[in-house]
This record gives C-alpha cells, sequence and structure tokens, in this order.
C-alpha cells in the first residue's frame, strides 16, 4: 500500500462522498432549480475525483491520457449541459421555488 | 477490492437519480437526473475498465460521455422547439 494507492484511496473515497451526496441532495431539494446545484455541480466534482484517483492507479500511461481527456471533457461539457436545462426550464416558464411566508 | 466499493457506491448515487427521474413532477427534472446518470455511468464505465483490467473501455467511456452531451442538447432542443430541424 504505497503513497500513490493510499492517495488514489483517498480520493476514491471522497468521490463516491460526493456521488452519494449529490444523489442526495437531488431527492431532498424542493425544486428543479435548486436540484440544479445537486446534480450539476457535485456530479462534475465526483467524477473528477474518481477518475483523478483512477488516473494515480494507472501512472504516466495512455490510459492516464484517456482518462485525462474523459475528466476535462466533462468538466467542459457537464456545466454547459445543466445550464442548457436551466435555460429552457426558465424560458417555459418554470418559476422559482418560494418557501411559504409562515415558515420565516 | 478499492474499485468494486467505488462502483457500488456508483450505483446507489444511480439509483437515486433514477427514483428522481421517476418521481420527477416536471419534464426537465427528468431530463437534468438522466443527464447525471449519463455523467455517473462514464464513471461506472471507466471503474469497470479498470476492475476487468481491460485499458480499451476508457474509450467507450470517453464515447458515452460525448454522446450523453449531445443527447441531452437534443432532447433540450427538441422540448423548447417542439422541432428538432
Amino acid at each position: 500500500m504505497n503513497v500513490s494507492d493510499l492517495i488514489s484511496a483517498v480520493l476514491l473515497t471522497s468521490g463516491c462522498f460526493f456521488a452519494i451526496t449529490g444523489g442526495v441532495g437531488i431527492l431532498r431539494m424542493p425544486d428543479f432549480y435548486t436540484r440544479l446545484h445537486a446534480a450539476g455541480k457535485v456530479d462534475s466534482l465526483a467524477q473528477a475525483l474518481i477518475l483523478s484517483a483512477l488516473m494515480l492507479q494507472s501512472g504516466l500511461t495512455l490510459v492516464t491520457a484517456k482518462l485525462f481527456l474523459i475528466v476535462m471533457f466533462l468538466l467542459a461539457t457537464t456545466p454547459t449541459a445543466t445550464h442548457a436545462v436551466a435555460k429552457t426550464a426558465h424560458l417555459s416558464g418554470l418559476k422559482p421555488w418560494r418557501a411559504r411566508k409562515s415558515r420565516t | 477490492m478499492m474499485f468494486t466499493a467505488a462502483g457500488a457506491a456508483v450505483l446507489i448515487a444511480i439509483l437515486l437519480f433514477l427514483m428522481r427521474a421517476l418521481l420527477g413532477p416536471t419534464a426537465f427534472d427528468r431530463i437534468l437526473a438522466v443527464n447525471a446518470i449519463g455523467t455517473k455511468t462514464v464513471v461506472f464505465v471507466a471503474l469497470l475498465g479498470f476492475m476487468a483490467g481491460r485499458p480499451d473501455f476508457l474509450d467507450i467511456a470517453l464515447l458515452y460521455a460525448l454522446i450523453n452531451f449531445i443527447a441531452t442538447l437534443a432532447v433540450l432542443k427538441f422540448v423548447e422547439y417542439r422541432h428538432l430541424d
């Protein structure tokens, strides 16, 4: 269990923790716009952590290059897709959630 | 062993997103959940490639990430304009 295995184990654990947090977040949030945070942001962080943990496992090879490409691509496209979903939802008249006055 | 545990965690996350996709009141919740499931599938395929010791799974994961992004945008365009051309 040398150092790189240890670091990748820590990265893997935190990545899986954020993945499940994103899942719980998307279930518990009251409204579509609040679920965007859970699905969009936490998702891209979880995949970055898990795939960088895999990168550490494979050292400097073609596998690491492919993993790096996947991470960079997902970091570019997941926010774009989330923005596109939010824009379409907003344009089609989906109103953000309002807390009821009685709970202030 | 580490990858099987990570794979199980990613599967649990996929199940949570699937529940949101089934429950989601608006169509946009569903699109969002399906997009997130696609990203999780990319990670899961990469993990499978490492578990099975086959580096060529990463090409599948990369391709799936590309197609998932394009599919989300296509569905959004259809939802917004009711036609794709």
